[in-house]
């Protein structure tokens, strides 16, 4: 064994302290919180996600669902689900919280989609790391092409970020476009499963860059449809959801075949997972 | 570097001198079986074990291992082991799995925690003196090795030949005051033993070259052999536990009764376990035993030998074989048979 290389002694698993900004509970079981790391700079691009850390609880993966555009530390939407996601439920604004990342190595194509036409397609919570390419393409909105925002929700009660979608339906440089799965006497657009919602769109397909994030089952649905408008696989971008325990390549439990979802992935291009089949 | 030779009354001498200074673990008995533990007197040492319950690489990623201690609310301390050891008697599979848990655990994000208490570890390997029942190393290209140790040593019958590796394995055979150069004669026992190791660790022969196993998953993903084999598979994870090259894990924190502060633990983990790819929400990404069953067999020969340049992650210790109840866990077995039905292309 090697004795020159004295690598530092950086403790890859040891978390930052932040400190918790603001929380703001968005319906039964998703909560907003912002975050600013209490030591040093935190540099992150979208599809960048965190291992947050609640000591005597532990850990877990969240994707950063704010853009690095809007400066003042980042966000994170966490459903209140497990043991780690119900203790941080409880944090308020003053709170501390423990930080690894930002993590991962797949990210959204901020740069190669330039130019191009845009379509998110977002299901539920899948929303949350959309977010952060969405608003980052909307800060730099002359960069980029059409773009358009399909988001399907479950049901009225899931609905979140509500002021946030009205804000983006009201623009008139993207179309946004919004369906529960069931309908519910208080809505009033759309209802349907998110992949109805692609036909609307399919004229900016030609060109079109489209990030896909949303619960396992959606996305064959979502590949099934957009392989019948020929889009290229290769700009397709699938945001995926792994036990990603370590979020450093080592604990072996979000492999997805030979890649490593916190590594490679989260954010992986739909013509390299070709010979992955565990990745759908 | 050069050979030396010590009678074997004076390398017991040798490992109770360093006893006195340092932590020694090495092969012991345990029950009918052996296991490496810390050496209280070099009388415990086997050097002609066969093969050990658990795997040394536990020395450096343990069972169970404090990663940090925190206080509860507030902030987190980072510990690391480094107090330095010795340890003795460690095959050379069991010697090339640590040199690629070297690799992985060091490459793309270092672990500080493994490779602290490797770089505090000196490693005395030995040659084979007793077969075990499962061991198919010569199959794997791992029955004797050149490198990777500080300290080499084989039993040529009359005494031990040592032969230091590194600078580090030379500092402790200095103290070996009674060893004499080993010559020429010497040296040809030496080669004989390799030679009748390099063939006879094989109790399980595989049909093809090991380098040719990526080649051979590559076409088997969808063949029936992991149904058929999984189909008995208790998914008890014994096949992960024994496994030299096996390194996942999981990490909790754990409480002090104080309540006021803890630890965060790393412990072994398990890709055969049930629910080991689950999430919150309980969404399960690898649910069916069968791809369970067959991700580790394509982890041992087709995922990590991509990392770690084509070595084959699987060493030949034959532990899995002999720790699975159902006996489906060879992986001899089920290349063969995979070579039987795809033949070599």
């Amino acid at each position: 064994m090697c004795d020159c290389c004295t690598e530092s002694k950086k403790d890859i698993y040891l978390p930052q302290m932040a400190t918790v900004t603001d929380t703001r509970l968005m319906n039964e079981t998703e909560m907003y919180l912002k975050l600013t790391m209490d030591d040093g700079p935190f540099d992150f691009q979208p599809g960048h996600f965190v291992e947050l850390s609640i000591a005597g609880i532990g850990e877990a993966p969240f994707t950063i669902a704010s853009s690095p555009t809007q400066k003042g530390g980042f966000e994170v939407v966490v459903r209140r689900i497990g043991n780690v996601s119900n203790a941080i439920h409880a944090l308020k604004a003053g709170s501390k919280i423990g930080v690894r990342g930002p993590l991962g190595d797949g990210l959204y194509p901020v740069q190669e989609a330039k130019g191009k036409n845009v379509l998110f397609v977002c299901g539920g919570i899948g929303l949350v790391p959309q977010r952060a390419f969405i608003n980052y393409v909307l800060d730099n909105r002359s960069e980029y092409g059409e773009v358009a925002i399909l988001m399907g929700t479950k049901n009225y009660d899931q609905r979140f970020f509500q002021e946030e979608l009205a804000g983006w339906a009201n623009r008139d440089d993207i179309t946004f476009v919004e369906t529960l799965d069931t309908g519910d006497p208080r809505w009033e657009g759309r209802v349907g499963v998110v992949t109805t919602l692609i036909e609307g769109v399919k004229d900016l397909l030609g060109n079109a860059v489209v990030p896909v994030c949303g619960p396992p089952i959606m996305y064959k649905f979502v590949l099934m449809t957009l392989e019948e408008y020929h889009v290229p696989h290769d700009r397709i971008y699938l945001n995926l959801e792994r036990k990603m325990k370590c979020g450093v390549g080592k604990c072996g439990h979000c492999q997805i075949n030979d890649l490593y979802c916190c590594m490679d992935g989260p954010v992986l291009k739909y013509s390299d997972l070709a010979a992955v089949p565990e990745a759908i | 570097m050069t050979v030396k030779k010590l009678a074997k009354n004076d390398f017991d001498s040798f490992i109770d001198a360093i006893i006195q200074s340092k932590k020694v673990y090495g092969p012991q008995v345990k029950g009918e079986k052996y296991d490496f533990a810390q050496l209280n007197a070099a009388q415990d040492l086997c050097m002609d074990y066969d093969v050990s319950l658990l795997p040394p690489t536990k020395y450096f990623l343990p069972v169970r291992e404090t990663l940090m201690t925190f206080e509860v609310g507030g902030g987190y301390t980072s510990q690391q082991d480094e107090e330095p050891f010795v340890l003795v008697g460690v095959h050379p599979y069991d010697l090339v799995a640590i040199n690629q848990m070297d690799i992985l655990f060091s490459q793309d994000n270092y672990d500080s925690h493994y490779m602290t208490r490797r770089k505090h570890a000196t490693i005395v390997a030995c040659d084979v003196v007793t077969p075990s029942a499962n061991v198919f190393a010569s199959s794997m290209g791992t029955a004797v090795v050149k490198e990777g140790a500080d300290v080499l040593v084989t039993d040529i019958g009359d005494g031990y030949l040592l032969e230091a590796m590194t600078d580090k394995g030379a500092i402790l055979l200095a103290s070996a005051t009674r060893a004499t150069e080993a010559d020429a004669s010497d040296m040809q026992k030496r080669q004989a033993v390799r030679d009748v190791n390099q063939k006879s660790l094989n109790k399980h022969e595989l049909k093809c070259d090991s380098a040719y196993l990526p080649k051979l998953l590559s076409q088997a993903y969808d063949h029936s052999v992991w149904e058929e084999m999984a189909e008995t598979c208790f998914a008890c994870g014994s096949c992960n536990v024994v496994c030299p090259t096996c390194y996942c894990f999981d990490v909790k924190d754990d409480v002090n009764w104080d309540m006021a502060s803890g630890k965060r633990e790393r412990c072994v983990d398990g890709c055969l376990l049930d629910g080991f790819t689950k999430v919150a929400g309980d969404h399960e990404f690898r649910k069916v035993q069968a791809h369970r069953f067959r991700h580790r067999l394509f982890r041992k020969a087709k995922y990590v030998p991509a990392k770690i340049g084509g070595q084959i992650a699987c060493v030949g210790c034959g532990r899995c074989v002999s720790a699975c109840l159902p006996n489906i866990a060879n992986p001899v077995t089920i290349y063969n048979k995979l070579l039987d039905d795809l033949g070599m292309s």
